[in-house]
């Protein structure tokens, strides 16, 4: 999606934007899904109703029951109590590494944007763009190859790529910014590079930045998924959505809620991050909004 | 004969009424001026005679052409009016044409769309059009692609698509808004030429009373939606009958009340000199073995300013006046020159000293964009403060500061807690004049600061600033290309062209008797009430 | 040559060089002796110090910087660690997998992201159009795999139209067409989502250009704006995101190959990591990034097909 099709919304007040946010059908799931996860993943920090790793071979695979609410996988174990510590396995592999590419990120591209048309900008770029050569997933395995599978190296992994998208993102609205006549007076004001950064630029693209962040959340739960189902994310004892699909593979045509569970897990979890996004870009962008009626 | 009727049409897009019950006609060969300023349901008429209304318009009353009632016609029928019956020229040639697709084909697409035409055939008379509005096939084959051309070249190609089936109907909304006054002029003078030729009737928008005096055989005034008043061009502004037209009339050649300029002290610098100042941009590279090319936007530029001076600096687009105005305020680097602000030499490599800095603040054209929407007032118009570090005033004596500097312009100190948005047009450019006012500069920039008003707020505007300039003793150096805003508020004017100062002088003797070509030229191609009005009697301007 | 060409071709130079240097330079830091890990921990000092030597490791990084880089000129890849064979032999024989299961997936993402997207932007604020928005929406947060799986449990185990896994070989290019089937249609389930989506966007974005508006005063219907005008000013958006899916294709095969067990490309980078082969690892992953680089060349000459303003400078 284009960067500057979404960037610089002309601000309106804060009280508007959560009557928008209300009245946003999108927003409103999207952000009830996410609280619901979000609210299991903390619950199991101090209940959950198994221990996740307690084997209990005589009734393995057994299927949805008042006992086991999402059933049993092949030792037995109790895969709801496994899906809510997945949760918080998978939402702070992706949140880490979103926040690795939003706190590199960001400060690169504005101060990119800040030094524009210089060698420094171009080297930003560029550099940007040789991540982009290398699809997350082989940064991950190289990295592997190199220190080893663990869900550390998975956020060095995931945040690695993010680092460019929110580099490009917030260069993208800030060079937009910069050409504004309230920059140009912030300029006459005496105010140099990094304060207007902070002071004018920031504020005017956290919009940008907040919806781009739901994605990337929704990005980062995906690919953490897929690197512990080929085994470079999170290790054993530790559950992991992506894990547990890769265990229930073979035994799919024997349980297939072994495997339907942890997927429609990651399938709503993501679903309603992007649903939010999907209407915080809505809210933030009156013209979008318009355009709707 | 009338072509064109329309009958109490009203409009309401998404339940906000625009239009009002507008009564308008036009005659075969006729051409009718509609002015307004924004906001009085001009184009929205024009639109709603293509019916291309934007989604959640109703419009009611009639439009009749040739007595065929178009509010009545389904989808269908309109698509095979518009263009052949009708056509219509937009405001904005640069992102009127399809970048991706050529000059020719989108000039044949009229044709082939209306007319079973080959495509051989359409080709022919894509030329022929773009022949007859002055683009020659040496020079543009039908092959040109949009970007190629320039801004009035495009604007031909936009109206050898609108006329290319020789329509019985022409709209033209703002046709030369977005274009410099020379290629204004050849543009004014090809449309009256076509509609002569083809004995087509005009409706022709337009905010400028000086445009439509010299071309029109009948004006439509509106305002918030409704006809205020429609007669013979002629009659309607001899007579001035009307309260809103002759207040139209009287703002758009206002000339506001100015003190003589104070002798300069004696000894004393002048407020800003510039020697000499060179400015480059280096041009993208075309070959990875060349060095890359420059194009020297600022090519020696001189000038200076004495307190209490009003300077005036025209030129159309690409003249470099803007980029010197950044020059000056230190926005950019020069390769070349000297800026001296009151004695002080601005450095080059460094910008300016937040000293320097003091003595100059600046006003942009556009009002909505110069303030950052999420402050308030108070901070908006405080931020030269930053100027002066730790002398900054602070507590009451700031207060005291903002109230006086928005009392000065003319606003209330209470409007210091509000929020840029909750103004209008004209409120927030005197909230950009006390940001400048603030820190009690000695010049102003003036970039364009009254191009993006109605002629009404401008007039106040200018007002305002003549006032502020002879109480305070201000400096301007004043930006435009309207040369009637520059004569109005000036003592001495510099003309430029291609990076260079071709004249200067006291603005009435320039105006009167231009020395340079270039000015000669720019002077003819303006258009004035008075000469328009008076060639009325004598027949039509243009022709 | 137009300047547009030799500088994106300078820049596709550039960018192999840094990748090679920064694959090449993560590698080097790997703890542990190859050549001790073929041998075993009981070899000899002296059949490990003429292992070393054979294999080129006792010259100085620079050195063996430039032998790898010069022998990949030459197709030369080096000798797997582990298999004793040509690293470029197991690379042929994977490629044949993975890549045309990446543009196998391509084509079907394309074949239903076009129409759909189209259908959504023309019939905007639809039920279609809601209906399409809403489907992807669900198709963008499926993770591939798991589709996989279901692909596999509902087409391959409950009706056996397909197989479950494994590649019978090209000599049936037909039989070889059909095993690649499930695998591409999950590959390409979620992308397809995304093009779709951004193909709407990118028409509505369009349709809203003054441009647009001239035609529609020319007397064209909407449906004729949106063929002759809007559809290949949209392309350009659309192209860039082709270009970037291609790589998540080819690298997103890598964990569905795994799904379905098929000897690709993915396969061979697990095995050479658990079995520390990392010339194999080295090998693959450089070719995976030419590949990506030389589609993003590719798609920016594309561009200039499509727009006149980067065909002709003068």
């Amino acid at each position: 999606m284009s960067v500057e099709a979404i960037a610089v919304a002309p601000a309106e007040k804060s009280d508007s934007y959560v009557r928008a946010a209300l009245r946003s059908p999108s927003f409103m799931i999207g952000a009830v899904i996410t609280a619901i996860v979000l609210l299991a993943a903390l619950m199991s920090f101090v209940w959950t109703p198994y221990y996740y790793a307690a084997q209990d071979i005589p009734n393995k695979l057994k299927g949805m029951s008042a006992a086991h609410w999402f059933g049993t996988d092949q030792f037995g174990r109790d895969i709801f109590s496994m899906i809510i510590v997945g949760a918080r396995t998978s939402i702070a592999v992706a949140l880490v590494a979103v926040g690795v590419g939003v706190v590199i990120g960001v400060p690169l591209g504005l101060w990119a944007a800040a030094k524009r048309g210089t060698l420094f900008d171009e080297l930003i770029m560029r550099a940007n763009d040789l991540v982009f050569a290398f699809p997350a997933l082989l940064i991950a395995v190289l990295i592997t190859a190199v220190f080893g599978p663990g869900a550390v190296n998975a956020i060095i992994a995931i945040g690695i790529f993010n680092i460019p998208v929110f580099a490009r993102l917030s260069r993208g609205a800030a060079l937009t910014l910069w050409t504004r006549e309230f920059i140009l007076a912030a300029r006459v004001a005496g105010k140099g590079p990094v304060r207007i950064s902070v002071e004018h630029i920031l504020p005017n693209i956290i919009n940008t930045l907040v919806v781009q962040i739901t994605i990337q959340f929704a990005l980062g739960i995906l690919a953490d998924a897929g690197l512990a189902y080929v085994g470079l994310g999170a290790q054993p004892p530790t559950p992991s959505w992506g894990k547990m699909l890769a265990d229930a593979q073979n035994l799919i045509a024997m349980a297939p809620h072994v495997a339907v569970v942890p997927g429609l897990a990651i399938v709503i979890t993501v679903l309603g991050l992007n649903l939010m996004g999907d209407g915080l870009r809505d809210v933030f962008d009156p013209r979008l909004r318009r355009s709707r009626q | 004969m009338t072509l064109l009727a329309i009958e109490k049409l009203t409009l309401s897009i998404g339940g906000v009424p625009i239009l009002k019950g507008v009564d308008l006609s036009v005659g075969k060969g006729e051409i009718l001026g509609v002015i307004g300023e924004s906001g009085s349901g001009k184009s929205m008429t024009a639109l709603s005679v293509m019916q291309l209304l934007p989604a959640g318009a109703e419009a009611g009353g009639a439009i009749r052409l040739d007595g065929a009632d178009l509010l009545g016609k389904s989808e269908r029928e309109m698509c095979a009016i518009r263009g052949r019956d009708i056509g219509m020229v937009f405001q904005e040639p640069m992102t009127a044409l399809n970048p991706l697709k050529t000059i020719g084909d989108q000039v044949a697409e009229t044709v082939r769309t209306h007319t079973g035409a080959s495509k051989a055939e359409a080709a022919a008379v894509a030329r022929d059009t773009l022949d007859r509005v002055g683009l020659s096939a040496e020079r543009f084959p039908l092959e040109r692609y949009p970007h190629e051309l320039s801004g009035g070249q495009r604007q031909r190609v936009v109206i050898a698509m609108a006329i290319a089936l020789k329509p019985r109907l022409l709209i033209a909304d703002e046709p030369t808004t977005a274009l410099d006054v020379t290629t204004q002029a050849q543009i004014l003078t090809l449309l009256k030429r076509l509609v002569d030729e083809d004995g087509m009737g005009m409706i022709f928008i337009t905010h400028d009373l000086a445009v439509v005096a010299g071309l029109a055989d009948r004006v439509a005034i509106m305002r918030r939606g409704e006809l205020v008043e429609t007669g013979p061009t002629a009659k309607v502004f001899r007579e001035l009958s009307h309260s809103y037209t002759r207040a139209l009339f009287e703002a758009s050649s206002h000339v506001p009340a100015r003190a003589p300029v104070p002798p300069p002290e004696p000894g004393a610098p002048p407020v800003l000199s510039a020697e000499k100042v060179v400015r480059d941009y280096r041009l993208p590279r075309r070959s990875l073995f060349q060095p890359a090319a420059h194009f020297r936007a600022v090519d020696g530029v001189s000038l200076s300013i004495e307190r209490g001076e009003n300077v005036g600096l025209v030129g159309e687009s690409g003249s470099g006046k803007s980029t010197l105005a950044r020059a000056i305020m230190a926005l950019e680097p020069l390769q070349g020159g000297a800026v001296i602000l009151d004695g002080e030499t601005l450095n080059a490599a460094t910008g300016a000293s937040a000293k320097a800095r003091r003595k100059m603040q600046v006003v942009f054209q556009d009002p909505y964009g110069s303030f950052d929407p999420r402050h308030r007032v108070s901070r908006l118009i405080t931020e030269p403060f930053h100027l002066l570090a730790s002398e900054a005033p602070t507590g009451a004596e700031r207060e005291k500061r903002i109230a006086e500097a928005l009392e000065t312009v003319g606003l209330s100190a209470s409007d210091a807690n509000k929020y840029p948005h909750e103004f209008s047009g004209g409120q927030r450019q005197r909230i950009a004049i006390a940001r400048a006012l603030i820190i009690r500069p000695a010049l102003i920039i003036l970039d364009e600061a009254v191009s993006a008003l109605d002629v009404s707020i401008r007039a106040q505007i200018l007002d305002l600033l003549a006032d502020l300039s002879s109480r305070l003793k201000l400096s301007y150096l004043f930006i435009s290309h309207d040369l009637h805003v520059v004569r109005a508020i000036t003592d001495r004017v510099l003309v430029m062209k291609s990076g260079r100062i071709v004249e200067s002088g006291p603005t009435e003797e320039v105006f009167r008797s231009p020395q340079h070509p270039y000015t000669q030229e720019l002077l003819a191609a303006t258009p004035t009430l008075e000469t328009a009005l008076a060639s009325h009697s004598a027949g039509s301007a243009f022709r | 040559m137009p300047s547009f060409l030799l500088g994106r071709l300078a820049s596709l130079i550039l960018s192999l060089i840094a990748a090679s240097v920064v694959i090449f330079l993560v590698l080097e830091v790997v703890p542990g002796d190859p050549a001790q890990f073929m041998l075993g921990l009981n070899a000899q000092p002296d059949t490990l110090a003429a292992l070393r030597a054979q294999m080129g490791l006792d010259q100085p990084m620079l050195v063996r910087y430039a032998s790898w880089v010069l022998g990949m000129l030459h197709g030369d890849f080096g000798t797997s660690y582990t298999y004793r064979v040509p690293v470029s032999e197991l690379i042929n024989a994977r490629l044949i997998v993975s890549l045309p299961l990446a543009i196998y997936a391509l084509a079907l993402t394309i074949a239903v992201a076009f129409p759909v997207g189209i259908l959504a932007a023309a019939r905007r604020n639809s039920k279609t159009d809601l209906a399409v928005m809403g489907t992807t929406q669900l198709g963008v947060a499926i993770p591939n795999f798991w589709f996989a799986m279901l692909l596999v449990l509902v087409f391959a185990v409950t009706l056996h139209w397909f197989g479950a896994g494994g590649f019978p070989g090209w000599q049936n290019p037909w039989l070889g067409l059909r095993a690649l089937t499930l695998p591409a249609i999950a590959l390409a389930l979620p992308q397809a989502s995304i093009l779709a989506r951004v193909m709407r966007s990118a028409l509505l974005d369009t349709l809203g250009e003054d441009y647009v508006r001239s035609a529609r005063a020319k007397g064209l219907t909407r449906r004729q704006t949106l063929w002759r005008h809007a559809l290949r000013n949209a392309l350009i958006p659309v192209l860039t995101i082709i270009g970037l899916q291609f790589s998540f294709l080819l690298a997103g095969g890598i964990i569905i190959e795994n799904v379905f067990f098929l000897p690709g490309l993915g396969r061979l980078v697990f095995q050479g990591i658990t079995q520390r082969d990392l010339i194999v690892v080295k090998s693959v992953v450089m070719l995976l990034v030419f590949a990506v680089i030389l589609v993003n060349f590719l798609v920016d000459l594309s561009y200039a097909l499509v727009d006149p303003r980067l065909r002709r400078q003068r």
